[in-house]
């Protein structure tokens, strides 16, 4: 549509459409980027923690399926496959010479070897993984309570959190490879679904899922639930383990509360 | 009733039409909708592809977003809905990012941020999405308390007349004189429509979404059908919005876009007269 000074109404206002959108959507890249912003963001996860904290009973379940409902496919994430010198060493064996080491903040620092664990009382339970990505697995997952062996191993009244160290280097080709570990807070860790499983589907968990032990946590999301268990570690505070933020996925932007 | 001049011609007049609280609770809207789809762009993004049920059939998505296979060279981008296949390279599935055609669901232009990073898209989605939810119960209420709601339920007798609006709205005529004083039918079903079906069940699809949400409300995972299916649904309303934004620009910009933005600024509505049969 050219008006008679040969002016291109049309494409002035194409042309400005497009720069605008330009500008808004690199502002909006600056914003994502500004600590500031980052910061004020970052603030909703402690809106979302205490409300679901407060909707969410101590004894509220996450469901449990039927076998029928068990996906053929479960999709292994993160670390699949770990190439750590120790890791490997371990596994060559069996993970004969695996001993999972629960200490910190408790009376009693103890170790169980996988026979050890395999002799406490178990639960099974078939529940639904749901990725941060979005995609959903449901699996049957057999093993420890950690609850169970929380209250072996005692822990002491300042003991708020507790950490799980992996033996997996996770690559990031961004930031550079760094070893997997998590922490729930206590509500979630004394829960009757938390368990530290060592079966899936009724086979002994595989390399893929986490062998020999993994953590679940059915009431958040899949990067929760530290696979290639090591050590647990029961703390006050996560401020001074690695990046600080309580995760390896929190210490690159994820919420450390993984509720929704 | 129409304004009289002196001469006793009908005039244009100005009328209050939009009250304070729903002018600042739609330009909250405004904001906060468009952080949401274009975040909810990037989280989708992570894993563009959607299922029904309570989990990921990996191998039947109801639509997924991707690279062709093989296509390496000179990559394709193509969308499945149920099934069919569609190429649609350079916007979904396939499109530039930096200048290179790379794999990604929706273009680097639609989301939030523009480059991939999923743990930024939830941090502005669920921070506007608590400010969305604020602002609706506070649209809400005070539509319940002031009978704003009222004005949006199409009356019998409108509904019965609802061809010849359609057949109005076709070509272009609009409600003058009194008629324009108040929604027509065709603009309350759009808006009950959103506001009180789609964007409820968006957010309750979203909310379904979360392993802890659906610990405590067991109930809303049988509502939807499953996770899965309600994070299609939860899909499925955000496009319904996207389609109901299109109308509603197209519906501001042809039917006098400066009095339509001053009533949403200032409150304030020019209602031309109607032209009476003998003027033509």
């Amino acid at each position: 549509m050219r008006d008679k000074q040969g002016f291109d109404r049309r494409g002035f206002l194409k042309r400005v459409f497009v720069l605008g959108g330009t500008l808004l959507l690199a502002g909006c890249d600056q914003l994502s980027s500004s600590d500031w912003f980052r910061r004020m963001l970052f603030r909703a996860e402690t809106l979302t923690r205490t409300t679901q904290r407060a909707i969410l009973g101590p004894n509220d379940m996450a469901r449990e399926y039927t076998e029928a409902d068990i996906s053929p496919d479960f999709k292994p994430n993160g670390s699949i496959d770990p190439q750590d010198e120790d890791y490997l060493a371990l596994s060559a064996d069996s993970f004969k010479n695996w001993k999972l080491k629960v200490g910190g903040l408790v009376e009693r620092p103890m170790e169980w070897s996988l026979a050890d664990l395999r002799a406490l009382p178990s639960r099974t339970q078939i529940t639904r993984h749901d990725c941060v990505e979005g995609w959903s697995c449901i699996g049957k997952w057999k093993g420890v309570p950690l609850k169970t062996l929380l209250d072996q191993v005692g822990l002491k009244p300042e003991a708020r959190y507790i950490v799980f160290y992996c033996a997996d280097t996770l690559d990031q080709t961004l930031a550079g490879g760094a070893k997997y570990y998590e922490s729930l807070g206590l509500p979630d860790a004394e829960h009757a679904q938390t368990i530290l499983a060592y079966e899936m589907n009724g086979q002994t968990l595989p390399v893929a899922h986490g062998a020999p032990l993994r953590l679940r946590v059915e009431r958040q999301l899949g990067y929760k639930m530290a696979k290639y268990v090591m050590r647990i570690e029961a703390v006050a505070d996560y401020a001074d383990i690695d990046g600080g933020k309580g995760g390896f996925w929190e210490d690159r932007g994820y919420e450390w509360y993984a509720g929704i | 009733m129409s304004a009289i001049s002196e001469e006793g011609v009908p005039t244009r007049r100005l009328i209050y039409r939009h009250r304070l609280v729903v002018r600042i609770t739609h330009w909250i809207n405004v904001l906060c909708i468009t952080v949401l789809l274009m975040s909810g762009m990037q989280i989708f993004n992570a894993h563009p592809a959607l299922y029904l049920g309570q989990r990921s059939h990996f191998d039947s998505p109801v639509l997924a977003m991707g690279q062709a296979p093989e296509s390496d060279e000179k990559p394709v981008g193509v969308t499945t809905i149920l099934g069919h296949g569609f190429t649609t390279t350079g916007v979904l599935g396939v499109s530039r990012e930096n200048g290179e055609l790379v794999e990604r669901g929706f273009p680097s232009w639609a989301t939030l941020p523009s480059y991939q990073d999923l743990a930024t898209g939830r941090r502005w989605h669920f921070f506007f999405a608590w400010l969305f939810v604020a602002n609706g119960l506070v649209y809400l209420a005070y539509s319940l308390t002031s009978g704003h709601l009222r004005e949006l339920v199409p009356s019998r007798d409108q509904l019965r007349h609802i061809g010849g609006s359609i057949w109005e709205h076709m070509r272009l005529h609009f409600p003058k004189g009194d008629e324009a004083r108040h929604y027509n039918v065709l603009q309350k079903l759009a808006y009950f429509g959103i506001v009180i079906i789609v964007l409820p069940l968006l957010v309750l699809a979203g909310l379904t979404m979360s392993p802890g949400i659906d610990a405590a409300f067991p109930w809303l995972v049988d509502l939807f059908g499953g996770r899965q299916t309600a994070r299609t649904i939860h899909f499925i309303c955000a496009t319904l919005v996207v389609l109901f934004i299109l109308v509603h620009l197209v519906m501001v910009l042809v039917s006098g876009v400066f009095n339509n933005l001053r009533s949403m600024i200032t409150g304030n509505y020019a209602i031309e007269p109607k032209e009476k049969p003998d003027a033509r």
